[in-house]
């Protein structure tokens, strides 16, 4: 008796699970199936749900009205740049925190801490006008500058630096290695988890980037994937089969790195939560 | 032995490594802080006498009692809403006995993927007039006539709230999962001895449990939602007649689109406060441990 009860609540367990599972993935078929249809079929009554073959032509037709391999270089560059910049400091900041006593240890470290809490609207417009003083408007380095210093990537590296054996610094020391030597070849080798968790947090959030590219960009040829599909969607004429082909080349590498490094890319992502 | 105190040595090192962090707070994050602080004092851009005046603006100002009002209805339906059933899938998740866990937690998860823009444009798309949750209500006979979604009041705040709980509730159900798995297996086993069932299990082991993970899951959202900015941006452009219309989207239309910075630095500070508050009053009502 009690083992049929399980039984049928398994299957609306698992019923349940489908349409969720169901609900998730359609959409990003749906672009799928929509990047290779002509525009027009996005109206069609029923919708077609297979793959067309007009992949080509929507991106040969999205190259020429928004330049979108010039937007893929944009978003991979910047994100690339930021990522490694933002690693670089951070790990070394993170680093600093976790493994030396000096003065004023706490007070910066608890400033970092604080200004996670701070919303990026609180700094947005002194931040443009930075940018415009500095002349940087329709730059990557505007776009990547002002969140270099993340504060979660520091608190990602202190967290895990910690735990960092000392005795491995004593010995590079007594071996004569200096302080940064010791960092970069000693310390970074040693914590692919950390960095690799941190690489895919850092690079999603400036791949998906929106607000800020948005406000110190308004040159086609500087735009950003999030800056130019939203741009796509506000002209009269909408080409859907544009649009999808938009959305499948902003999502799909994210996607792919994905689906390679399932585990990983969970733990970088959920290591955001911090934020 | 006395190790030289040169600049690669122990003494002086740790402060080159936070250098540069340093340097990069105090431009991009510490100044602007304060400078936008300032700035919401002045009365114009280039006049830096004291004034009260944009806060005077704020109180009579019906566009920021809208937003308000949109984002605390949106708030108070998606987040507890898009908790629940990710509270309810991390816990069948984390069922020993079911199989393809791992699919499905990929699966689940992959919204959180895509940018907020991408998924915007996704939904706007889907739920245009023609679009194809429309022709389905059509095929399914639900309905006659197209839904104006993203033309109606209230069936776009609705649109806004399903694109959000499609992009986030995974997102959640992982952070759930990874509470739910630090709970210690004996207390089931002990609450299987009394014959307690699954549901009085949820309810009088698991959420208890869960607190802290509720907790911070529940200050993350809150706090993402007042932030609220791609989803209407793209969606509804805060339309119609404002009623979509979020906090940071009014922001940035009267700093980008008027450049009224000094008022739209007060509104910043109207997000910062109501953030805080609301993560305050979210620790006090779930206890004080």
């Amino acid at each position: 008796m009690k083992h049929k009860e399980s039984k049928i609540s398994l299957i609306f367990v698992y019923l349940y699970l489908s349409i969720t599972a169901f609900l998730s993935l359609f959409p990003f078929y749906w672009i799928a199936v929509g990047s290779t249809q002509p525009s027009q079929n996005v109206y069609l009554n029923p919708p077609s749900l297979f793959f067309g073959n007009q992949f080509i032509t929507n991106f040969i037709n999205l190259n020429q009205s928004r330049d979108i391999l010039r937007v893929f270089w944009n978003t991979s560059f910047v994100s690339i740049s930021y990522t490694f910049f933002t690693l670089f400091v951070c790990s070394m900041a993170g680093f600093a925190f976790a493994k030396y006593d000096f003065k004023g240890k706490k007070i910066i470290f608890g400033s970092f801490m604080i200004s996670m809490m701070i919303p990026f609207y609180a700094t947005v417009i002194p931040l443009f006008l930075l940018m415009v003083k500095m002349d940087l408007l329709n730059t990557y380095r505007a776009i990547i500058l002002p969140t270099l210093a993340s504060p979660f990537g520091i608190f990602l590296f202190k967290q895990n630096l910690e735990s960092f054996p000392s005795e491995l610094l004593e010995a590079g020391r007594i071996d004569g290695a200096n302080e940064f030597r010791m960092f970069f070849q000693l310390v970074l080798p040693n914590i692919p988890t950390v960095i690799s968790a941190a690489t895919i947090f850092l690079f999603m959030s400036q791949w998906n980037n929106f607000l800020w590219p948005l406000i110190v960009t308004n040159l086609p040829h500087m735009f950003t994937f999030p800056v130019a599909l939203a741009g796509l969607q506000g002209v009269s004429v909408t080409d859907y089969g544009q649009i999808f082909t938009g959305l499948v080349l902003a999502t799909l590498p994210i996607m792919i790195v994905f689906l390679i490094l399932q585990k990983r890319f969970i733990a970088g992502m959920m290591n955001g939560a911090i934020k | 032995m006395k190790r030289k105190v040169d600049i690669l040595g122990q003494r002086v090192a740790p402060y080159l490594f936070i250098l540069p962090a340093v340097l990069f707070f105090l431009t991009f994050m510490l100044y602007p802080i304060i400078a936008s602080l300032q700035m919401s004092f002045q009365p114009s851009l280039h006049d830096f006498s004291f004034s009260l005046v944009n806060y005077k603006r704020m109180l009579g100002d019906k566009l920021v009692l809208t937003a308000m009002l949109n984002t605390f209805q949106i708030l108070i339906v998606q987040v507890p809403v898009m908790l629940f059933l990710a509270l309810i899938l991390a816990s069948i998740l984390n069922s020993q006995v079911l199989l393809m866990k791992d699919f499905f937690r990929s699966v689940l998860f992959l919204p959180a993927i895509t940018s907020l823009i991408a998924y915007s444009i996704l939904f706007k798309i889907l739920f245009m007039e023609t679009g194809l949750i429309n022709q389905a209500l059509e095929h399914l006979n639900f309905i006659k006539e197209p839904i104006l979604f993203l033309r109606e009041a209230l069936p776009a705040k609705m649109t806004i709230i399903l694109a959000m709980l499609w992009r986030w509730t995974g997102y959640n159900m992982i952070l759930f999962l990874a509470g739910l798995q630090s709970i210690s297996p004996s207390i089931y086993e002990a609450a299987a001895i009394d014959g307690s069932g699954p549901i009085r299990n949820f309810f009088q082991l698991t959420l208890p449990q869960l607190k802290p993970v509720i907790l911070f899951a529940s200050i993350l959202s809150t706090i993402g939602t007042l932030q609220l900015f791609d989803e209407p941006y793209i969606l509804t452009l805060g339309g119609p007649a404002n009623k979509t219309l979020s906090l940071a989207l009014y922001l940035y239309r009267t700093g980008f689109g008027n450049s009224e910075f000094p008022y739209a630095s007060a509104l910043a500070y109207l997000v910062v406060v109501l953030i805080a508050m609301l993560s305050w009053l979210q620790f006090k009502a779930t206890g004080k441990e």
